[in-house]
This record gives C-alpha cells, sequence and structure tokens, in this order.
C-alpha cells in the first residue's frame, strides 16, 4: 500500500530531523549546551514535529475527503510538506532559537484538537443525519412522516412510513423497563446506603455493577431463549394474551433489569451526597429509620433521584439489542404486553441492515428515525445532567 | 400536656408498644425488607442470567467426532499419480465425501453393526457435510497422504452431535426431516464400539462461521480476530487522543464558554445511544469516505468514538486525583507547565488511566448494534489477512456473531450463540480482572 509507505517515510524523516536538529544545535554551541536557550532535544522535537504533523494532516485530510485522489499525487505532496519542515526547523535551530516553547505550542495545539474531537464527532452525527434526513423529507412528506399511524414499508414504493406505531413501542417498552428498575433500583440504593452492614454492601454493590458490565447482546439473548419463551407459556398463552415468544413484556422485563445497576448506582451516590445532620435531626426528632429515609432524605435528593431516572429513560429509549432480540419486528400500537410490537432502534436496524439503496425513501427513513432518536435523548441527556449537575452543587 | 394523644388518660407501660408505635415499627421492618428483596431480586438476576448463558453454551464447547480409518485411494483422488497439487486440486470435495463415505460402510460392515431400518440416506447423512472438505484441505497440506489408510476424526452431523447433548431424542428425531431413529441408533451403536465419542471442541475457538446446513462446523475463530483487531484499532487511537483532549482540559484550558462547550458535549456523547453512533459510522465512514463495509477499521473507528467519552471522562478523574502540590513542586523548580504535566503529574496518573482505558475497551467489546448497521453481519468465511492491510478485509465480531447465531432457523445454532457469549464474557472477565489488579496494585492515595 502506498500510502503506508509515505506515512513510514514521513516518520523516518521526523526521526532524522529529529537527530541532525539536535545534532546540529549541539554543534553550533561547540558541545557547551548551556548556551543554547532550550535543551538540544527540544530542537530535535521541533524539528520532528514540524516535519511529521503537516505532511500527516495533509495525508488524513485528503485522503478523507477526497478518497479517490490519486495516491501518487497525495504521496508527493505529504512528502514535499514533510521535507519542507524539516528544512525549516534545521534553519532556524540556534543558541537564540526558543525550541521549547516552539515544541510546546505545537503540542498545545495538538491538545486543543483532539479535545476537539468529541464535537467535531457530534457535529458528525448531527450533519450526517440532517443530510440523509434532508433527503428523506424531499420523498417524503414530513407529517405524514411525523402523524402517520401505520408503518409498511414496501421496497417499490407507495410505502407508508409513519413513526407513531414505533414511538408506541419504543415508550411502552420502556415504561415497563422503569416500572421494573426504577423501584428495585432506588430500593437496593437505599437499602445499601442506609441499612447495609459494610460486608454486605461490599458484596452487593459490585454485584449489581456486574449487572452494568454484561453486553446488552447478552441480555438479549436471554430475552430470546429464556424469558420469551417462559413468559409466553406461563402467561401470555393461559391468559388468552397472545402466542409470540417476543413481545413488549420480554423487552420490558429484560431491559429492566438492565438498567437497575444505572438507577441504583447514581441514586447510591445522591443518597450518600445528603448531608449527615439532615439524617441525625430527624432521628433526634423521634422518627423511625424509615421515616427519616421517607420524609428527609428522599425529598432532599429527589433532584438528583429524578436525574438519574431520566437517564435510565434515556437508556431505555436508545437500547438497541435487547428490543433487537426480544420485541419482535412489527409495527402496530396494541395496548397488549404480550403482543410483539417494535421500537424505533429495531426499524433503524432493519432498513439499514442487508442490501440498502440509499436513494430510496425506506432506507433514507432510517436517518429520519435516527435523528429523532437522537433528539429525544439529547434533550433527556441534558436535563438529566443539569439537574444532577445542580443537585451535587446544593451540597457542595 | 405532651401525653394529650394518649386517650383514656391511661398511661401504657413503656414495656409494651402502643397500637401506634407497634404500627410504625411494622412499617419499620416492611420498609427494610423492600430494601432487602430489592438487593435479592437483583443478584437473583444476574445469577439467573449468567447460569441460563453457562448451561446453555458450554455445549459448544463440546463436539461429537467419528474416529475411522479413511482408505484415501489413490485411483480417485490422483488418477495423474504425480502428487502434482495442482491436479490434486482439480478433485471435488465431492469426491472426498464419497471416500468418507466408504470408509463409514466398511467400518459398519468390519463391526458387523445391524440397525433396523437403516436407509442411505440415513447413513450418508451421520458424517457432517463439512467433514469431506476438511479431508479435503488435510489431503491438500501432505498429498503424501493419497493411497494410505489414515485414521480421520470425521464430524458427525449436528443433529446426532445434539443427540449426545440433549438436544435431539429420539422422539423428535422421528418428526426431523434432518435425522431419523435409524441414524441416531446407528450412532449409537458406533459409540458402543468405542468409534464415536463426544470430546473437547478446540476447533470452536479456531474455525469460522460455517452455512445454515453445518452448525457442527460453526467456530467463533474469525469472530475473535475481528474483534482483536477492533480493539486493536480502538487502543492505537482512543488512548491518545482522549488523554491528550484529558490533558488539555484538566490542566491548560482556560474556563470559557468553548471549554464549557466541550464539557458537555462529552458528558453528552456518553449517553447518545450506540447505534447513533453506527448511523454516524456507515454515513462518514462507509458512504462518505468510501471504507469497506464489514472491516475491522471501520469498526474500529465507530467504536473509538463512543469509547472516547469514557475514557476521557477517567482520565479526568486520575488527572484530578494527583495533588496539586505536585505541580506546584514542578513549577517551583522551574519547570513549564507543559513539563510538570508530561513528567509529573501524568506518570503518576497512570495507573487511573490505564484502569479507564481497560473499562473503556471491555465496553467497547461488547457493543453491537452500532456494527450491524456497518455490515459486521455479513457471512464471513476466509481468515482476514494479517494487519495492517487485514483492518481492511471483511471480518466479523464476538457481539456480532451472537446474534449472526441466533438469527439461523437451526436450534444447534443457539448452542453455539451461547457459547459465543461465554467467550465474549471470559474475555470481559479477564480485562476487568486486570483493571482491578492494576487499581488495587498501584492505586496511591494522597
Amino acid at each position: 500500500m502506498p500510502v503506508s509507505w509515505t506515512l513510514l517515510i514521513v516518520l523516518a524523516l521526523a526521526l532524522a530531523g529529529y537527530l541532525a536538529t539536535r545534532a546540529r544545535a549541539v554543534a553550533q554551541t561547540g558541545g557547551d549546551t548551556r548556551k543554547l536557550h532550550s535543551r538540544p532535544s527540544y530542537h530535535g522535537w521541533n524539528a520532528a514535529l514540524l516535519t511529521a504533523l503537516p505532511a500527516l494532516f495533509l495525508i488524513a485530510i485528503w485522503r478523507f475527503v477526497q478518497p479517490a485522489a490519486n495516491t501518487t499525487l497525495v504521496a508527493v505532496a505529504g512528502l514535499a510538506l514533510a521535507a519542507l519542515g524539516l528544512a525549516l526547523a534545521l534553519g532556524r535551530t540556534g543558541p537564540a532559537f526558543r525550541a521549547r516553547n516552539a515544541v510546546e505550542t505545537m503540542v498545545k495545539g495538538l491538545l486543543i484538537l483532539c479535545s476537539s474531537i468529541a464535537i467535531l464527532t457530534t457535529a458528525g452525527i448531527v450533519f450526517s443525519m440532517l443530510f440523509e434526513t434532508g433527503n428523506f423529507f424531499q420523498q417524503y412528506p414530513w407529517q405524514d412522516f411525523f402523524f402517520g399511524t401505520t408503518w409498511s414499508p414496501k421496497f417499490g414504493g407507495g410505502s407508508q412510513l409513519g413513526i407513531l406505531p414505533l414511538v408506541w413501542g419504543t415508550m411502552y417498552i420502556s415504561l415497563i423497563a422503569l416500572a421494573v428498575s426504577v423501584p428495585i433500583g432506588l430500593f437496593a440504593a437505599i437499602y445499601m446506603s442506609e441499612y447495609a452492614s459494610p460486608r454486605l454492601r461490599s458484596i452487593a454493590k459490585p454485584a449489581i455493577e456486574v449487572l452494568a458490565g454484561i453486553p446488552t447482546i447478552v441480555y438479549g439473548l436471554f430475552a430470546l431463549i429464556t424469558v420469551g419463551p417462559l413468559l409466553r407459556d406461563y402467561f401470555a398463552q393461559p391468559l388468552g394474551l397472545g402466542a409470540s415468544g417476543s413481545s413488549v413484556m420480554t423487552a420490558g422485563l429484560v431491559m429492566g433489569i438492565m438498567l437497575i445497576p444505572f438507577v441504583s448506582s447514581l441514586s447510591d451516590d445522591i443518597i450518600n451526597a445528603v448531608p449527615q445532620s439532615l439524617r441525625d435531626g430527624a432521628l433526634g426528632l423521634g422518627s423511625t429509620h424509615s421515616e427519616t429515609i421517607k420524609k428527609v432524605v428522599l425529598p432532599a435528593a429527589l433532584p438528583g433521584i429524578v436525574g438519574a431516572i431520566l437517564l435510565a429513560a434515556s437508556r431505555a429509549i436508545g437500547e438497541t439489542m435487547i428490543v433487537v432480540m426480544g420485541a419482535g419486528a412489527s409495527a402496530q400500537m396494541s395496548v397488549n404486553p404480550f403482543e410483539a410490537m417494535t421500537t424505533i432502534t429495531v426499524k433503524i436496524v432493519s432498513q439499514l441492515t442487508g442490501d440498502t439503496d440509499f436513494a430510496a425513501p425506506e432506507t433514507l427513513v432510517a436517518f429520519a428515525l435516527g435523528l429523532t432518536l437522537f433528539v429525544v435523548t439529547l434533550i433527556l441527556n441534558i436535563i438529566a445532567l443539569y439537574v444532577v449537575r445542580k443537585y451535587r452543587e446544593q451540597y457542595e | 400536656m405532651s401525653d394529650a394523644t394518649f386517650s383514656g388518660g391511661q398511661k401504657a407501660s413503656l414495656l409494651v408498644a402502643d397500637p401506634h408505635t407497634r404500627k410504625r415499627n411494622a412499617a419499620e421492618s416492611r420498609f427494610r425488607g423492600y430494601g432487602l428483596a430489592a438487593i435479592i431480586v437483583s443478584m437473583v438476576m444476574l445469577v439467573v442470567l449468567l447460569f441460563t448463558i453457562l448451561t446453555g453454551g458450554l455445549g459448544a464447547f463440546r463436539q461429537t467426532y467419528l474416529e475411522i480409518p479413511v482408505t484415501l485411494d489413490a485411483a480417485q483422488l490422483d488418477k495423474s499419480g504425480t502428487r502434482d497439487p495442482e491436479a490434486i486440486k482439480k478433485v471435488l470435495t465431492l469426491t472426498y465425501g464419497k471416500i468418507l463415505q466408504q470408509a463409514l460402510d466398511k467400518a459398519i460392515a468390519d463391526k458387523g453393526i445391524q440397525v433396523a431400518d437403516l436407509s442411505d440416506k440415513d447413513r450418508a447423512g451421520l458424517i457432517s457435510k463439512e467433514a469431506s472438505a476438511q479431508l479435503r484441505n488435510r489431503v491438500l497440506a501432505d498429498p503424501e497422504l493419497i493411497g494410505q489408510t489414515v485414521e480421520t476424526r470425521v464430524l458427525v452431523n449436528g443433529r446426532v452431535d445434539g443427540y449426545y447433548k440433549g438436544r435431539v431424542s429420539m422422539e423428535s428425531a422421528a418428526r426431523d426431516g434432518n435425522t431419523s431413529p435409524a441414524q441416531l441408533q446407528l450412532a449409537d451403536a458406533l459409540k458402543a464400539q468405542g468409534m464415536l465419542a463426544t470430546t473437547w471442541n478446540w476447533s470452536f475457538l479456531t474455525m469460522p462461521d460455517s452455512s445454515d446446513q453445518r452448525p457442527e462446523s460453526a467456530g467463533v475463530g474469525i469472530a475473535i480476530l475481528g474483534s482483536l483487531y477492533m480493539m486493536l484499532v480502538v487502543l492505537v487511537l482512543s488512548v491518545p487522543i482522549g488523554v491528550a483532549a484529558s490533558i488539555y482540559l484538566e490542566e491548560f484550558a482556560p474556563k470559557n464558554r468553548w471549554t464549557d462547550i466541550i464539557e458537555v458535549n462529552i458528558s453528552n456523547l456518553a449517553a447518545v445511544p450506540s447505534i447513533v453512533f453506527g448511523i454516524l459510522g456507515l454515513a462518514a465512514f462507509i458512504n462518505f469516505a468510501g471504507l469497506p463495509q464489514s472491516a475491522p477499521i471501520v469498526g474500529g473507528l465507530v467504536l473509538t468514538l463512543m469509547t472516547l467519552p469514557t475514557i476521557i471522562i477517567a482520565t479526568r478523574a486520575a488527572l484530578k486525583a494527583v495533588p496539586p502540590s505536585i505541580r506546584d513542586a514542578a513549577l517551583g523548580v522551574g519547570a513549564s507547565r507543559m513539563q510538570s504535566v508530561f513528567h509529573h503529574v501524568l506518570p503518576l496518573a497512570l495507573p487511573g488511566i490505564l484502569t479507564g482505558t481497560i473499562i473503556g475497551l471491555a465496553q467497547a467489546l461488547g457493543e453491537t448494534a452500532p456494527l450491524l448497521l456497518i455490515g459486521m453481519v455479513a457471512f464471513v468465511k476466509n481468515f482476514p489477512a494479517a494487519p495492517p492491510d487485514g483492518l481492511f478485509d471483511p471480518a466479523s465480531a464476538l457481539p456480532v456473531q451472537v446474534f449472526n447465531w441466533t438469527q439461523r432457523a437451526d436450534p444447534a445454532f443457539m448452542e453455539r450463540a451461547s457459547g459465543a457469549i461465554i467467550v465474549l464474557l471470559v474475555f470481559l472477565l479477564c480485562m476487568n480482572l486486570l483493571a482491578i489488579f492494576l487499581r488495587r496494585k498501584f492505586e496511591r492515595r494522597w
């Protein structure tokens, strides 16, 4: 590959530049390095960075923006830039040259660049989806997308792509998941921070956190092979509510298990942050332990707990693998929790995997779904982070 | 005055709780019970989850093989007699299938095995369709074998394998088009002769995926390699970028609107649904930059973007934990700010950074949803080349392979999926243990 060869040559040039410039700096002072403003290695680094950085950036950006570009042309331009940087650095070296300051400025520039990658990622997410969503709305009216109640994509034209059944499925599943995880997570957090002996705490806290470290595909498989058949055979079929292994209930229950650690560890932190003096005051007035918790600690911690629940909700809405494997794929609006329904994330996966035609609205709709998902979770996250941060400041 | 609430003027004994107190105490123990129940429920869930996956997946690590002498007939395999590799390559897998069939027939006849109602189809179906391809590869690797009679370990059909793992029974076989009770009886007879055995299955870890008809030969070899390549990309990209970003934000950034935006952004990115990163990867890296689909490089880039917030948050915490006196001392003896950070603060924060990095990598290793969108679900039969070129070859990844297998019809693939999960969990366990070890060993408290 010519590109990797070019990179290797640039790096070799940088190394050569380091050695040559350092030697030159030492030679210019006749071996007495005290006469230099900066230590010799800084002169070397200056040359190495000047050689490598501009050339590497040029190659990377060129390759990314214009993938079909002539590789020889790119290589020649990159090498020329590297040589230019090397010559510049060699020429500037001297006892009075502030090499350290130059190097530090460059390094700082690099650090700033790295920290703006976060911004670039967000911008990339927004722009990539906005662009394709725009394309989608040119082919499909936005009113029908946001207010349509039928989801039936047909890869031949004439599809109906209303988001409402997907929103319904997403909300329903998230609601069940929260109904499972919030009470369990909250009570677990209360018990661990207020009642548990250090020994129990040292076992239970890591054990619950293991639940958070398990990949979602494992939960998905659990839903598919264990929970789904179990619910179908012992609840749905005897009650006459349905015969489908994948259902809203399956996905919701399993997702609820997944969310327990999110709720519990955040609430645990928040409950621990409530000042001890509040508890002491309540206990001193003669309230029992549980009354102290219910009437004093929880109200004081409420904003933080709400934040934790919002974060969990955002997780639930954006969760993919559990619903792909546990909830089914039929887009419908039903109140029966034992019926298969589908979510926004499931449809993103199904519209974007397999053979896709990026001009058809059936494919482009995935970007509109993705953008909707991104905006909703973003709003939830911002509110949650704001609430949690505000709450932390309250007692600091 | 204070006992105005007590009715009847009768002073209750201090030793006997009045109804009100009893109610309050009952509420107290109820509340406590709820808390304990919540903890027990979550721990039971953890145990049930792990138990079902383990019991379902351990079968994938055992495999039933048939051990028979196979005569590699030179007249069929190498008509020219020159042992020329090119000439041997022209002999198709079909011929090897026939040779295996003859070997099995001979073995049955030699041992005098009689099974009622055994049709030719049952006998032919006992051997896996993959076995002939494996035999062909073995002969191609060593043409000298032609003409000899070699002891060969032959894969058997997935249903027969399932019979010895309890997945298939005589009753279910009677209803199954792919096997029959007679075939299972034949397998039992062969087992009684010591020719058929269920043994440890290394090839599950090394073999590539296989087609729908051959669950017995499916393995996670390519998936492990693909995951490894992606982790390599994530490690190489996310650690330098993440550490550099944290150093800037923690040590140099002025408090202004721009750095505020960056901070809010990072905490938001950490909570963005992973599938959104998949859409970004599809739009930016595949459609825009033209990188190949299902290549580990694209998966690695997407996972890097996902892992960066985790690494940045962990690194910032580690840097924050280094006391300011270290920086002050360095600055006091004339170091520049850059020198104080790179020579003193960073080495002291390294254990914390390493721990955070490993945890971030573990998260990335288990991530599935974004990889589905960049085409990692494709069926891949060939191993990718060595990096760096191999990063652009199609590959699979462990979690995606699990998903892929759950979409297949044959229940034998469910066992493989659970087995692949076990492999994944073992990797995650090792990474987390390493992180805990590093934290215990190097953590310093000031």
